[in-house]
């Protein structure tokens, strides 16, 4: 089953893209009407993120299981260098776009884990997670999935 | 744009060097004999009384694209684009009435009818019909396997589904009468049950075309930081889809609470008891109406 | 692109039928707030039903919308946020208290007929 979708982000047009596949992804995997809205905005607003400051990266959305609960994970990188060049990109400024310090905070506040890693010479790295709990008809499916992988 | 990553469950198909040619030959056959195998597939469906909600049409072109679907499968090993059939087709027919083992049962049918066409051609010689079934048989199990699970799954996924609905609709949320909604709160309040309070409120806010509701908290003797912001959201939502919040039956102890969590609770509309919030609530309502009569008037003036 | 725009009176009905990129929907907001001056139009309702997701910049495209077009002398009013879509708004830092909303197009005549009423009642 499709559990993994990759989407390429280099124009305004992928973000459209970008919130359709996160939102099909997200009720594949189960996720309520509700979270999969969630999760599909804060993944509009981290692949902005990537058009704006750098213009090109990639957001990868997958599955990860536990226990009791699953997670969407969405995991934005692009392609450009680090830090020192979105700060001169925040500088300047971009008109059409004013207030772009709203999208990442609240794309945090959607989501249950945020973390942002921006390295110097690489590109920032962003990983995000909502994570839902397992129904028991779900929790007792897992458990014989483990039982049987043994 | 987009990969694929394959979940695979199931026993893996076992392809030894020798077999891959009798695959092919079976393989060769099934589709050579593709009519009358279908044929004789379809009259053992209707002879069990199986797909009865489907029509004579329907169940011939549905059997045409399982069977070539099954050869597929049979010939590549791989389940991918049967597995996307099969869900397709159970979106399809799990809404008309359609059960598990009723798929389970045509399913096995196929592989009946087929195996039984392999015993005929080749029950002169045992050990070649031996290896024969040692190739088709794991295989005609994982598509088996494979189509039952689809099913399944795609099942639980619409039971998932009305139960979302069902909870909507089952709402301790109260229609007063037109336009105006109760939802009283009563126990402790956690983060998921405050965030299913939201849902079925703002539910109930679109089906009943509510404009006011009053959200009483009397019964809540504590909340916390992450309820107290919940409950500003919740207000900030309804306001969103068009209808405005009261809150009433704030003790003071919450009061304080909110106050010292930093919420405005000027940006919220509270009154003392819930009493004194539905009569608001009406005086709300009565003006709204009155205003947009007179601005009728003034129109026809 | 998926917009459409309807003249009534003197209100413009403009319903979004599909998820919009950034620069359409400033093309959007632009033709729409010129159409507004043109017309001289009192009233804007905007239909957002059909968007699943409406993310911070809709949102400050909204808020914009609503003020260039009560410059240029309308009341708009945003329809058809779906109760999830809600939910995911107000977890930004946005203050869209001066958005006025309603649920759907005849309750967003009754809000704009109000605020006519209160003005000529004055």
């Amino acid at each position: 089953m499709e559990n993994e979708v990759v989407v390429d982000i280099t124009s305004d047009s992928d973000l459209v893209t970008a919130r359709a596949e996160a939102r099909a992804l997200a009720t594949r995997l189960g996720f309520s009407r509700t979270d999969a809205t969630l999760i599909a905005t804060a993944v509009s607003e981290i692949a902005r993120n990537i058009v704006v400051h750098v213009g090109r990266g990639q957001i990868v959305m997958h599955l990860v299981r536990e226990e009791r609960r699953h997670g969407f994970v969405a995991i934005a990188t692009d392609d450009g260098p680090g830090i020192r060049d979105i700060d001169s990109a925040l500088a300047e400024g971009n008109a059409s776009r004013g207030g772009l310090g709203l999208g990442l905070p609240g794309a945090r506040r959607l989501m249950d884990e945020f973390e942002v890693d921006r390295g110097l010479e690489r590109g920032t790295t962003v990983t995000m997670t909502r994570w839902r709990v397992l129904d028991e008809l779900e929790l007792l499916r897992e458990r014989r999935r483990d039982e049987s992988a043994r | 744009m987009n990969r694929e990553e394959n979940e695979g469950t199931g026993p893996a198909l076992t392809k030894p060097a020798v077999d891959e040619d009798l695959l092919h030959e079976l393989v060769a056959h099934l589709r050579d004999s593709r009519t009358q195998l279908r044929e004789e597939w379809v009259r053992r469906i209707t002879e069990a009384k199986l797909l009865g909600v489907m029509t004579p049409e329907e169940i011939f072109s549905e059997v045409t694209a399982v069977y070539d679907n099954y050869v597929d499968a049979l010939e590549t090993g791989s389940v991918e684009t049967l597995q996307a059939y099969a869900r397709d087709l159970s979106e399809r027919i799990i809404p008309r009435g359609v059960d598990t083992d009723e798929v389970l049962s045509i399913v096995l049918l196929l592989r009946d009818v087929l195996a039984r066409s392999l015993f005929a051609i080749y029950r002169d010689d045992a050990a070649l019909l031996d290896r024969i079934l040692d190739s088709y048989e794991p295989a005609a199990n994982r598509i088996m396997v494979t189509v039952g699970v689809s099913f399944v799954e795609e099942r639980e996924r619409v039971i998932r589904e009305q139960q979302e609905s069902i909870r909507e609709l089952s709402t301790p949320v109260l229609q007063v009468r037109e336009r105006l909604l109760i939802l009283p709160i009563i126990g402790a309040l956690d983060a998921q049950r405050a965030r299913q309070l939201t849902e079925q409120l703002l539910g109930a806010i679109q089906a009943n075309r509510a404009r006011v509701v009053v959200i009483d908290v009397t019964g809540v003797a504590t909340i916390d930081v992450d309820v107290a912001n919940h409950l500003v959201q919740t207000v900030e939502a309804a306001r969103l889809m068009g209808a405005g919040a009261i809150i009433t039956g704030l003790s003071s102890k919450i009061a304080q609470t909110l106050v010292d969590l930093g919420v405005d609770l000027g940006m919220m509309h509270t009154v003392g008891d819930l009493q004194g919030g539905l009569e608001e609530a009406e005086r709300l309502l009565v003006s709204d109406s009155y205003s947009a009569e007179r601005s009728g008037a003034s129109a026809d003036a | 692109m998926s917009v459409a725009i309807l003249s009534q009176g003197e209100h413009l009905i403009a319903s979004i039928q599909s998820d919009l990129s950034d620069p359409e929907i400033l093309i959007f907001r632009d033709e729409l707030t010129e159409r507004v001056g043109r017309e001289r139009a009192r009233g804007v309702i905007v239909d957002v039903s059909a968007l699943d997701v409406i993310d911070s910049f809709v949102a400050r495209s909204l808020q914009s919308l609503a003020e260039i077009a009560r410059l240029r002398g309308a009341e708009t009013v945003i329809v058809g946020i779906r109760p999830d879509v809600a939910i995911a708004l107000v977890q930004f830092n946005l203050d869209l208290r001066p958005l006025k909303t309603a649920l759907d197009l005849d309750e967003a005549r009754e809000v704009l007929g109000r605020l006519k009423g209160g003005v000529n009642g004055e």
